[in-house]
């Protein structure tokens, strides 16, 4: 490929994924201002900090991206997460073994209760807003079920290795000479976290996104009609959607248990999260109407919406502004995006 | 998908697609007062939820969620959803507290109104999803009032003339109740009777097609938005009336009840069909159930549940859509 050529195919990329790109430097300029600012910035501690405050939240927004793509939204997905919260703080510690099946077992109880609400919208037929918001209460009660009240035992070791850089769990697993290796020092900066949401977006999503189950989570939210007269599966799209949103919900769950060391099933706190992801999603380029997106978008929504309250902790703004402050930034966030209304020159095409 | 093809005159009990849903959920409420009463004849020897005086009592804590229905309600029929309800109801009561005297109620009314009037610009005009403009509005909504009152309850008492509507009774009646009666008979009246409400179900079934036949649809959305603020804020002022004070987070609990009331009742969420008579007995079976739950000392966790299977089992009679590839 010339030169030429491959600039005008990223031009093209870049006019598609506007939203994306813009979301992206809007993050890149808000994190290295903090970091400029910040006493302690650019330092492994700070990122290791960061990383963890965001991570359940980009977990989130990535599951709440798959059934917004489809044209749905999920409702469940804060509880979702909450109910794999409270089981792994019952699940998360004695010998390897039982550790890892708690995990494997987290995970799959995120995915079955994406699944669950995937089977109560395609085969109940019943709006997914609304068939969400129902069997979110009812994942909420399973979760205050396990745990009326916060607490929990968790794995001290894991709970560290998975809340610090590659250098702690080398160190506590007693790998690579405990993390001395010489090769592995250029790496042992690195906050698990961050390389978990990579391994995530790079192994999980973008296979996902590009395998034709995934297409057809774009289609169907592009027209359902049109998609079931192109022949695809419809239905096998939707369980995907809401199977993989309950996945990444989970890990999102037990990743915060792994953090708080304790499993919580605050009912506010699942709200929050849930709200604070179509904020993510929209802020991250897709759109609510569906078909239009991806979840990388959406982690950066979520690194932004973290961002700017990471700001407000180094400038001491009075912390009773800072939700007025939040409001105002998602407003003008989700404003600014529609401006393009304006440019519509038949009123009939703001119609859909 | 106005009307439901049925043909009315071969079958003899015959039912409209419309009145269903409220068949079902007025029978379901049959089910859940026998439930109760057996429990409680079985714990306590005595009917306690047949007697008139404890329906009445309930019907007037459901007056509140009710009147936030009512206003929702009209919203949905758009097609649009309104997710700052919960800190318009406390922003309301807030400054309603606040100002106090014979404006306290006004002045509730008004906050609403401009919530509303905001809600509706940013729908109408920037034509951005109601979920997500909504939502915003509430948060800012939320941190305005936390930068008003540093965060604690307000130490403003609510005005007599609120407490009478929120507590007060006549000839044993209670008046939130009579002011809910009065909310519903001005919606019914709005939905049936008027051009707004005619346009309100056109707009909700095709907007575009609406919007060809002449309907003014911006107006009409922000008129609905409006009107969904101000019964938010009128709900605030009574709950602040009955509790007499103002506090964070009063609004939170209603909600989600009311948008399951609205759905149960047998409004389409996506717009352009239901009946008033359906959120009125959807707001009932909430409240009832609530009731009955508590009586039965029920933990969270099974109130959850149950509150959620009853959503997705009345929606399952008589909720599921059409297919969209049939």
């Amino acid at each position: 490929m010339t030169s030429a050529t491959y600039f005008s195919d990223l031009k093209v990329r870049v006019a598609q994924n506007t939203g994306l790109c813009l979301v992206i430097v809007g993050f890149i300029a808000f994190y290295v201002f903090y970091n400029m600012n910040h006493p302690r910035g650019f330092s492994t501690a700070v990122y290791i900090q960061n990383s963890n405050e965001v991570f359940t939240l980009a977990m989130v927004a990535m599951a709440q991206t798959v059934p917004v793509l489809m044209g749905g939204l999920d409702l469940s997905v804060g509880a979702i997460m909450t109910l794999v919260n409270c089981l792994a703080s019952h699940l998360l510690s004695g010998s390897p073994i039982q550790i890892l099946l708690g995990m494997i077992t987290c995970l799959a109880t995120g995915a079955l209760c994406g699944f669950i609400n995937g089977c109560v919208v395609v085969y109940g037929r019943i709006q997914p807003i609304i068939a969400t918001l129902a069997t979110g209460a009812i994942f909420m009660g399973i979760a205050l079920f396990l745990r009326p009240s916060p607490g929990g035992n968790v794995d001290g070791d894991l709970s560290w290795a998975a809340t610090n850089d590659l250098f702690e769990v080398a160190a506590t697993y007693g790998l690579f000479d405990d993390g001395k290796a010489a090769w592995f020092q250029p790496i042992a900066w690195l906050p698990v976290p961050l390389l978990l949401i990579l391994i995530t977006a790079a192994f999980i999503w973008m296979p996902f996104a590009r395998s034709v189950t995934g297409r057809s989570v774009y289609a169907v939210g592009s027209g359902e009609g049109a998609a079931y007269m192109s022949g695809l599966n419809i239905n096998r799209a939707k369980l995907a959607a809401f199977t993989l949103g309950g996945f990444f919900a989970g890990i999102g769950g037990l990743y915060l248990a792994l953090q708080t060391s304790s499993g919580n099933a605050d009912i506010p706190q699942a709200g929050a999260y849930t709200l604070n992801s179509i904020a993510a999603v929209v802020i991250g380029g897709t759109s609510l109407l569906g078909g239009v997106g991806s979840a990388i978008g959406s982690i950066f929504g979520a690194l932004v919406l973290r961002t700017i309250s990471f700001n407000f902790r180094i400038f001491e703004i009075d912390p009773l502004l800072q939700p007025l402050f939040e409001g105002v930034v998602l407003l003008a966030a989700v404003s600014l995006g529609a401006l393009s209304v304006l440019r519509v020159k038949n009123t009939l095409e703001s119609f859909r | 998908m106005t009307t439901q093809d049925t043909p009315v005159s071969t079958r003899r009990f015959a039912i409209s697609a419309d009145d269903k849903p409220i068949i079902v959920a007025a029978c379901f409420i049959l089910v859940i007062l026998a439930i109760g009463t057996g429990y409680t004849l079985i714990t306590q020897g005595t009917a306690t939820l047949l007697s008139p005086a404890y329906l009445l009592q309930q019907l007037q804590v459901g007056a509140f969620l009710g009147v936030v229905a009512a206003g929702m309600m009209l919203v949905i029929l758009l097609g649009h959803i309104d997710l700052s309800i919960p800190w318009t109801v406390a922003a309301a009561a807030m400054m309603a507290t606040a100002v106090g005297g014979a404006a306290a109620i006004p002045v509730g009314l008004a906050v609403g109104l401009l919530v509303g009037l905001v809600n509706g610009l940013g729908v109408a005009y920037l034509r951005i999803p109601s979920m997500i403009f909504t939502l915003g509005v509430n948060a800012v909504m939320r941190g305005l009032m936390v930068a008003y009152t540093g965060g604690f309850a307000p130490q403003t008492a609510a005005t007599p003339l609120m407490q009478y509507l929120a507590v007060g009774k006549i000839a044993g009646i209670p008046v939130a109740l009579l002011v809910w009666a009065v909310v519903s008979v001005g919606v019914i009246m709005l939905l049936n009777r008027s051009a707004i409400g005619r346009y309100i179900y056109a707009i909700g079934n095709k907007e575009a097609a609406a919007y060809l036949a002449g309907v003014p649809t911006k107006r009409v959305i922000i008129i609905a938005f409006c009107l969904c603020g101000m019964l938010s804020g009128l709900a605030g002022t009574l709950l602040a009336g009955y509790s007499t004070k103002a506090y964070q987070g009063m609004g939170d609990a209603y909600l989600l009840p009311a948008i399951a009331a609205v759905v149960i009742g047998g409004t389409q969420i996506l717009g352009g069909r239901g009946r008033y008579l359906g959120t009125l007995v959807g707001v009932i079976l909430i409240v009832l159930l609530n009731s009955v739950l508590s009586i039965m000392q029920m933990p969270e966790a099974g109130r959850q549940v149950i509150y959620g299977t009853v959503i997705i089992l009345m929606l399952l009679v008589y909720g599921r859509n059409q297919k969209v590839t049939q």
